[in-house]
C-alpha cells in the first residue's frame, strides 16, 4: 500500500483542481427529502453509528453530505461509494439534525443514474422487473417445486401496467439508456 | 384478530430463493386461523429501485398496495424490506396531498387510484397484535427446553422508527418474546441490532460478508444452538453466505439459522417436514433433537 508508485498517484490525485458546483446542493434539495441536507453540521453521528463504515474506510456518510454542500458533483456521482449504504437506517433514527441521510445518499444515486452511472447488479434487477414485475427471476425449475410443497401460484403481474409506470417516472429510459459504469 | 383475513404480500426474495420461509410461515398461519388471500396481481414492492429512481418505487409501492384496496383487506407481509417500503409509502401518500396526486396521476395511466384503506403488517406484528404473546403461548404444544437461540432483528422492521412505529429500534424486545414462547432461550450477545450486510453483496462482497461474519463470531461466542431471523435477506446472510464465510476466511460456524415461524410451528408439534427445514443450508439436526429428548 506504501509503494512509491501509490503516493505518486496520491499526490496527483490531491494535485487535481476541484471544480466546485455552485448549484449542485440546490439540485439535491429539491428532490424528495433532500430538503434535509441543509441541516447537517458534520457531528458524525452516522458515520460512528453505520456498519458500513465500521468495515471500510472508504464510506463516510458525514464526508459524503459535506462534500455535496461544497459542490463537489464531479467527485461524487462517479462514486462508487455511493452505492455501499445498506440502506439500515441507523442514521437517520439517530441524526441529532434530522438530515434524511439514507434519503440523501438515495437523491445522488438517483442523479448518478441520470448520467448513467449504473452498476451492473442493478441493471439486472431493471430489465427483471419490466420483464416479470418481480425484482428476481424465479426459476422454472421453482416455480414447478411450489406445487409439491402445496404452496399457490405465484402472482403473475401484469407487466404492461409496470411499463406503463415504467415510462410515466422515467425510469423506462434509465434502464434502456446510455450506461458508463458496469 | 382481523375477521376477514390478510392480502398475502410474498415479495421477490422469498420464491426466488427463500421459500422455507414461505412453507413455515404458511403452515404456522392455517394453524392459527389467520386467513390469507393472495394478491394474484402484486408486483415488486419497488425497494430495490428507490436507487435508480424515487418515482418508480413509489409507483410500484402504491400499485401494491392499490391491490390489496381493491380486495378490501390489510396487507401481510414476510418481508421486512417490503413492509418497510409499503408502510412508509402508505402513510406518506395518506398524509402528503401533493404526493398523492402526483402518484395517482402515474396510477390512472393503469386504471388505478390510492384512496389510501389499508394498513400493512409484518408477520411477526400479526403475531403480536393480532394474537398475543399469552394466546400464542397457548398454541405451544411440544416446547423446547434449554435452547439456545441468538435471535436477530433486522432493521427494517424497526427503522426508520417514525414510519415503523413499533419498538424502539435501540432496545426491541419482541422477538425476544416471541422466541422464549417457544420454551427456547435466548442469549445476549455483542450488537445484536447490527445490520446483516446483505443490501451490498452486490457492489462489494468482502463488505457484506464481513459485516456477517462479525455477527455469526459474536454468535459463536455465546455458544448457541440455533440462530432465528424474520427476514429473509437477512436469512440470506447468515444461511447460505455462512458457507461461503467459512470458504472464504477458512473458519467453521456450523450455526443452524431458522426462520422464527420453523421455530415457532416446531414447538407448536407440527411435523417438522411440513416446516421445510430440508431448505436450510446449514443443517438444523440439534434443533431436532432438542425437541425429542424434551
Amino acid at each position: 500500500m506504501e509503494t512509491n508508485s501509490t503516493k505518486e498517484n496520491v499526490k496527483e490525485e490531491t494535485h487535481r483542481p476541484l471544480k466546485v458546483d455552485q448549484s449542485f446542493k440546490y439540485e439535491v434539495l429539491k428532490m424528495p427529502d433532500g430538503e434535509t441536507l441543509k441541516t447537517c453540521f458534520q457531528c458524525g453521528t452516522c458515520t460512528s453509528s453505520c456498519p458500513i463504515a465500521r468495515i471500510t474506510d472508504s464510506y463516510r456518510p458525514n464526508q459524503i453530505i459535506r462534500m455535496v454542500q461544497l459542490g463537489l458533483r464531479e467527485r461524487m456521482l462517479p462514486s462508487k461509494t455511493l452505492w455501499l449504504c445498506a440502506a439500515c437506517f441507523t442514521c437517520v433514527d439517530r441524526c441529532p439534525q434530522d438530515v434524511e441521510v439514507q434519503s440523501v445518499l438515495r437523491v445522488l444515486k438517483n442523479l448518478a443514474v441520470k448520467e448513467g452511472y449504473v452498476p451492473a447488479v442493478f441493471k439486472e434487477l431493471g430489465s427483471n422487473i419490466l420483464e416479470t414485475g418481480s425484482a428476481y427471476k424465479v426459476s422454472e425449475l421453482r416455480i414447478s417445486e411450489r406445487k409439491g410443497l402445496g404452496l399457490p401460484v405465484l402472482p403473475k403481474t401484469n407487466t404492461e401496467d409496470v411499463k406503463r409506470l415504467a415510462e410515466m417516472t422515467g425510469f423506462n429510459s434509465l434502464i434502456k439508456g446510455e450506461r458508463k459504469n458496469e | 384478530m382481523s375477521e376477514k383475513g390478510y392480502a398475502m404480500f410474498l415479495g421477490c426474495l422469498i420464491p426466488y430463493r427463500e421459500v422455507g420461509y414461505e412453507v413455515s410461515a404458511r403452515r404456522v398461519a392455517k394453524e392459527l386461523g389467520i386467513d390469507l388471500k393472495e394478491m394474484s396481481d402484486a408486483n415488486c414492492c419497488g425497494l430495490p429501485f428507490d436507487d435508480l429512481n424515487h418515482e418508480m418505487m413509489l409507483a410500484l409501492a402504491a400499485r401494491d398496495l392499490c391491490i390489496a384496496e381493491a380486495m378490501g383487506l390489510n396487507i401481510m407481509t414476510l418481508c421486512p424490506g417490503c413492509t418497510g417500503v409499503l408502510t412508509k409509502v402508505n402513510k406518506k401518500l395518506k398524509q402528503d396531498r401533493a404526493l398523492r396526486e402526483r402518484v395517482n396521476g402515474y396510477l390512472k395511466e393503469v386504471g388505478m387510484e390510492f384512496k389510501g384503506k389499508i394498513e400493512v403488517k409484518h408477520f411477526a406484528k400479526v403475531l403480536i397484535e393480532d394474537i398475543g404473546y399469552g394466546k400464542l403461548e397457548g398454541f405451544v404444544e411440544k416446547p423446547f427446553r434449554g435452547l439456545k437461540v441468538a435471535e436477530h432483528y433486522g432493521c427494517h422492521i424497526l427503522r426508520p422508527q417514525k414510519y415503523l412505529e413499533f419498538e424502539d429500534p435501540e432496545n426491541p424486545t419482541f422477538l425476544n418474546r416471541l422466541v422464549e414462547i417457544t420454551g427456547a432461550r435466548t442469549v445476549n450477545y455483542l450488537d445484536k441490532k447490527e445490520c446483516c450486510g446483505l443490501p451490498v453483496v452486490g457492489i462489494d462482497e468482502h463488505v457484506s460478508l464481513q459485516l456477517a461474519r462479525n455477527k455469526l463470531k459474536h454468535i459463536k461466542e455465546a455458544a448457541v444452538d440455533a440462530m432465528v431471523t424474520i427476514c429473509p435477506f437477512c436469512h440470506v446472510a447468515y444461511d447460505a453466505n455462512q458457507l461461503r464465510i467459512e470458504k472464504v476466511f477458512s473458519e467453521f460456524y456450523g450455526i443452524p439459522v431458522l426462520h422464527y415461524p420453523q421455530l415457532l410451528g416446531l414447538a407448536m408439534g407440527i411435523n417438522p417436514n411440513e416446516l421445510a427445514l430440508d431448505k436450510l443450508r446449514v443443517k438444523s439436526d440439534n434443533v431436532l433433537r432438542n425437541l425429542e429428548i424434551s
